[in-house]
């Protein structure tokens, strides 16, 4: 890599895309009403923070933050497969997607 | 000076297509388009040559998590008409809310960085699978092992929330 990078392929991009990623999730996750598009927006930001993880594991040249995005990616698979599971039943007994219709599940 | 026309180019598409996760109405829409951001951060993941993060990103995400949302929005069989919609007060305030996260997040992190520093790889071998395996399996091989555990539980867990109750089969 040359000396004379500029703003491209600098690792401040990436984290400016990343930090974007995240407002964009959570924006997602405050607008919508369906419960499988919130699902979607929860792992956007997962992704937004995943990014931020390795650009940072890039700049110190350290491994140690991979293995952590690694287990990140373990854990939203299972998370994805329990939340989708209970949409699911939830969507058999109420028939809807709608958060607001959710709040039964606290009886 | 190609690598940087190349990385903005992919930023901002990958920007695009998760706004328009965001905002298309259609779920399944939303889904494809989830998958298109994937792929492009792999490319990010790659240009920061984190190779064995690429591919387990494209394997994990693109093709397993997201193929299952997509059973699940046939499975429920939505349409246009029943998507709830939030008001429209609602969503100013959400966008208001997002915009100055997004401004918090930005000058939180504009200082913590030299602007402009290229990639200072110390060590350019990390995202290789070769080194990650070494770390994974031995600083790291008692959380990977609990991991399987987790698995077991979500797999558990999926099994018994989504199965019919007791049902009269004829």
């Amino acid at each position: 890599m040359q000396a004379n990078m500029s703003i491209g392929t600098s690792l401040d991009f990436f984290l400016f895309v990343a930090i974007a990623l995240f407002a964009i999730g959570a924006i997602g996750a405050m607008t919508r009403k369906n419960m499988i598009v919130l699902l979607m927006c929860i792992e956007l930001m997962l992704n937004a923070v995943n990014l931020m993880l390795v650009t940072f594991s890039t700049y110190y040249g350290n491994g140690d933050a991979q293995i952590f995005v690694f287990f990140t990616m373990v854990v939203a698979a299972a998370e994805a497969t329990v939340g989708l599971s209970i949409i699911i039943m939830a969507y058999r007994n109420l028939k809807s997607i709608d958060i607001d219709m959710y709040n039964q599940l606290k009886n | 000076m190609s690598l940087q026309i190349i990385s903005i180019i992919l930023g901002s598409l990958t920007l695009a297509t998760a706004l328009l996760v965001v905002l298309s109405k259609h779920p399944v829409r939303s889904v494809i388009y989830l998958v298109v951001t994937f792929f492009l951060i792999t490319s990010m993941y790659i240009m920061m040559n984190a190779q064995f993060l690429a591919i387990v990103n494209m394997i994990v995400y693109a093709g397993a998590i997201m193929v299952l949302f997509l059973f699940v929005l046939m499975l429920l069989n939505l349409n246009k008409e029943i998507e709830p919609v939030n008001t429209r007060t609602a969503q100013f305030t959400a966008l208001i809310a997002g915009g100055s996260l997004l401004l918090i997040l930005i000058t939180a992190l504009k200082d913590t960085l030299i602007l402009g520093e290229s990639f200072r790889q110390k060590n350019e071998q990390i995202g290789l699978v070769k080194e990650l395996g070494n770390l994974l399996f031995t600083k790291y091989v008692v959380a990977f092992e609990i991991t399987s555990i987790l698995f077991i539980a979500a797999m558990v867990g999926a099994i018994l929330l989504a199965k019919r109750e007791k049902q009269i089969i004829e």
